[in-house]
């Protein structure tokens, strides 16, 4: 009965963007003074994936759980930390999953090479369709 | 080999259809598991959460004494869910301390008295730091420090009664 009980309250809990009752992180929406390191903030945020809305950039999330890491961001931007120190924070925490930029890995070397290994099959599908053309004429 | 290549471009557009068709039908829901396993906890201090308790600091955790860890909020629908499972672990003797995560006093105040108390220490977490410094992807989550301070366990998702065994035995592989 209690699991039932359970099952119900999580299947309504669900949909529900669960939010606090309390206002947004200062720095959710609120731009930095600084206009550089604004810049640095918003590039970040924008290869930062949200942890509950996964597929979107913390830039792009209204999740408040997206507006705390964006208000996390600018504060440690405007404290002087780098991007990519904040960057290797998040990875640490949550893997390299958390980042939109990954890094040159043995499981990522795929992603990386399949460009140029399709560039170069393609040049070779071209180049013998030449040669052929070329031996008609 | 010619009669290859030209099948190749159809056999091409066939799994690149499967793949997204796999990915229509099962979308990757990923649970996040937090890094921080194995690892010490990451210093922190909360204020109380609640006027007249203590508040909660990475250096309670220190204590020699294994604890639970429940990151929660009284906005929070599933940790209603979780509130019974939760007394059951704290009368079963393991330490239950909270961070509760973007709770205003009165909410928490509302929440515990519905939904029973069995939090040692509550640590408010308004801007969601201490959880995001913990790994912790989402509300309810739990862990289990050992007496030395390093997270030996992470449940993501409210404790269910299936679930209790497994979070003894973490409790008390980490004592």
């Amino acid at each position: 009965m209690r699991a039932l009980i359970a099952a119900l309250l999580l299947a309504a809990a669900a949909p529900a963007l669960a939010d606090s009752l309390m206002p947004p992180a200062e720095y959710a929406d609120t731009q930095l003074p600084d206009p550089a390191q604004e810049r640095q903030a918003k590039a970040l945020m924008e290869t930062i994936r949200c942890l509950v809305c996964q597929g979107q950039a913390i830039a792009d999330s209204n999740a408040e759980m997206a507006g705390d890491m964006r208000a996390m961001i600018r504060q440690r931007i405007q404290s002087g930390e780098t991007p990519e120190q904040i960057r290797q924070w998040l990875i640490s925490r949550y893997g390299a999953w958390v980042s939109y930029d990954p890094p040159l890995e043995p499981v990522t070397w795929p992603l990386w090479a399949a460009p140029v290994l399709l560039v170069l099959a393609g040049l070779w599908l071209a180049r013998n369709r030449f040669r052929r053309r070329g031996r008609k004429a | 080999m010619r009669r290859l290549i030209l099948w190749a471009p159809l056999i091409v557009f066939a799994v690149f259809l499967a793949v997204v068709a796999a990915g229509l039908y099962a979308p990757t829901d990923r649970v996040i598991q937090s890094h921080l396993i194995g690892q010490p906890v990451p210093d922190f201090e909360l204020p109380p959460a609640i006027e007249g308790r203590p508040g909660l600091a990475s250096a309670d955790m220190r204590g020699g004494r294994p604890r639970l860890v429940n990151i929660f909020a009284s906005w929070c629908i599933p940790c209603r869910a979780e509130a019974p499972q939760l007394a059951e672990l704290a009368r079963r003797g393991v330490p239950v301390d909270g961070i509760a995560v973007r709770d205003r006093p009165q909410d928490l105040a509302g929440f515990l008295a519905s939904y029973g108390d069995p939090f040692r220490a509550i640590g408010a977490d308004n801007d969601r730091r201490v959880q995001l410094a913990l790994g912790s992807a989402g509300v309810p989550e739990t862990f289990i420090v050992d007496g030395r301070g390093i997270i030996r366990h992470q449940h993501i998702g409210a404790i269910m009664d299936q679930d209790i065994p497994a979070i003894l035995a973490a409790y008390e592989a980490a004592r």
